[in-house]
């Protein structure tokens, strides 16, 4: 026990894993907060979908040998999300069968690319880490640090200042309409900020992860807390818990860093759907 | 003056009429009812009123300083509402927001007038409890408390009774009459219970094959009633 303890001690003292840590804990705290609005607008399979937007996007700029890859796959992410919430609402394609479209196609052609123009010996390292994240939140560097502290800290300002009508539209869009607000800019709004939400949790778990970041915490505080601010509050909280605890095992047991928080967020679930069933 | 103002309206979608050639006015005061069949067009025509659709040709305007945006809804349920998580008291909040306009956070005067709302629909008690955990009745007055706090003049009912049972039916009934009555707000209900329509509407307007626009004595004489009241039963 004490050498897992000290080997904790001693990973802490290297900056790389500090960043990690900072990143991982905001990254955790954004997916969860619109979790909730994600969750109840059924807009679940939207985030989903654009991950592997955002995995193809990704591929483009390994592709390309780009050294920061983050503008670009947040730019092709946000613009597939504006995209897909047009071609939502005229019925041309249905929603759902739109979203589906471009996810695999932007998985297939990602997928595609790094293999016609592979850019290191190992193919399928490179598409794992890209899918599952891996290590990937131990390798960013200092300016993608500060990016995604940035976004994240904009994504939460966000939240708080729209909080109120982030609730309004998500729980009644046409009584919201009615009233004179402006549903269809929010909705782009949340759709936007979903997108770069999932840029931003890449690095943490990996592109087919992501929607576990995001749907996890929010069902686990729904399973017990009855009101929309405590149902965040509750869903943040649980979110950096699990997110933290997630990433200090994974740096002792060497397992990866993605699929470890997720596994912690669906224990965190089960103790949650079962204390909501004791306290019925 | 009148608030509501429709005229030589045609409503539907993307082009293809349901109504046509619609004219009617509300009153200040009106208890109007809107009947019709199936499919004759009351919630096109409900969501032309609240400008959620334009009306295809003809217009549908409101008057007497009265905004589109400041007409309180009660609309039917939807599946998302059923297990949404919110207080009570954060839901009537919400029936605010179209006066706040930009301002992000509720002041003191938006949590006193939903406070007065809650206490107006007797919900006092339930002001903290979780909405999904209330009975249909008790739903359906949080929903209108909160309408109440969108308009001060004149609410737009849709089926606000659909799925209740007779006796929370009738106390639902009572309390949109006291509202029209007591605090003069206008109400335009719309229903498929021809009952309550006659019982406790001052005016009429029956949509579909047969259009009519009238008192309600007007509707009771109306020489078409009998075919009319048979087309609603169905």
């Amino acid at each position: 026990m004490s050498a897992l303890w000290e080997k904790l001690i001693a990973s802490l003292e290297f900056p790389f894993v500090q960043y990690a840590l900072i990143v991982g804990t905001l990254v955790a705290l954004c997916s969860s907060l619109f979790g909730v609005t994600l969750v109840l607008k059924r807009f679940s399979f939207i985030g989903d979908g654009l991950s592997h937007v955002a995995f193809g996007a990704m591929a483009i700029a390994t592709v390309l040998k780009l050294t920061n890859e983050m503008p670009l796959v947040l730019l092709l992410t946000v613009l597939c999300a504006v995209l897909l919430l047009r071609t939502g609402q005229n019925a041309k394609i249905r929603g759902d069968a739109a979203v589906a479209m471009i996810s695999v196609g932007a998985l297939a052609l990602g997928y595609l690319l790094m293999n016609i123009f592979p850019t290191s010996g190992n193919l399928s390292g490179d598409v794992c880490s890209t899918l599952f994240g891996a290590f990937s939140i131990l390798t960013l560097s200092p300016t993608e640090v500060w990016l995604s502290v940035g976004l994240s800290l904009l994504v939460v300002g966000l939240f708080v200042f729209f909080y109120h009508k982030i609730f309004a539209v998500t729980f009644d869009e046409s009584f919201a309409r009615a009233t004179g607000v402006n549903a269809a800019g929010y909705n782009l709004l949340i759709a936007v900020i979903i997108a770069v939400i999932i840029v931003l949790a890449m690095n943490l778990v990996g592109s087919l992860l992501i929607s576990a970041l995001v749907i996890f915490p929010a069902l686990s505080a729904m399973r017990v807390y009855k009101s929309f601010l405590s149902v965040t509050v509750c869903a943040a909280i649980v979110s950096v818990v699990c997110a933290v605890l997630g990433m200090l095992v994974a740096i002792v047991a060497d397992t990866p860093v993605g699929s470890t928080i997720v596994a912690v967020d669906i224990v965190a679930f089960l103790i949650f759907a079962l204390a909501g069933k004791l306290k019925r | 003056m009148a608030l509501l103002i429709c005229e030589n309206a045609s409503l539907g979608y993307e082009g293809t009429p349901i109504v046509r050639d619609l004219n009617f006015t509300v009153e200040a005061g009106d208890y109007l009812c809107v009947v019709g069949e199936n499919g004759s067009g009351k919630s096109t025509l409900m969501k032309t009123i609240l400008g959620l659709i334009p009306p295809l040709s003809g217009a549908i305007r409101t008057g007497d300083g009265l905004q589109q945006t400041e007409i309180g809804y009660l609309p039917q349920q939807t599946p998302v509402q059923r297990d949404f998580p919110a207080s009570v008291r954060e839901i009537v909040r919400s029936g605010c927001q179209g006066r706040m306009g930009k301002k992000p956070f509720y002041g003191k005067e938006e949590k006193e007038l939903a406070e007065r709302n809650i206490a107006r629909m007797g919900l006092e008690a339930l002001a903290d409890r979780c909405y999904r955990e209330l009975s249909g009745g008790q739903q359906q007055r949080v929903l209108l408390a909160r309408a109440l706090c969108a308009t001060r003049r004149m609410l737009l009912l849709d089926e606000p009774v659909a799925g209740l049972d007779p006796k929370v039916t009738a106390e639902m009934y009572r309390l949109i009459e006291e509202l029209n009555k007591k605090d003069g707000i206008t109400v335009i209900m719309i229903s498929h219970d021809l009952d309550a329509a006659l019982k406790y509407a001052d005016k009429v307007l029956h949509i579909g094959s047969t259009v009519f626009f009238g008192t309600k004595e007007d509707y009771l004489k109306s020489k078409a009633l009998s075919g009319l009241t048979q087309e609603v039963a169905e």
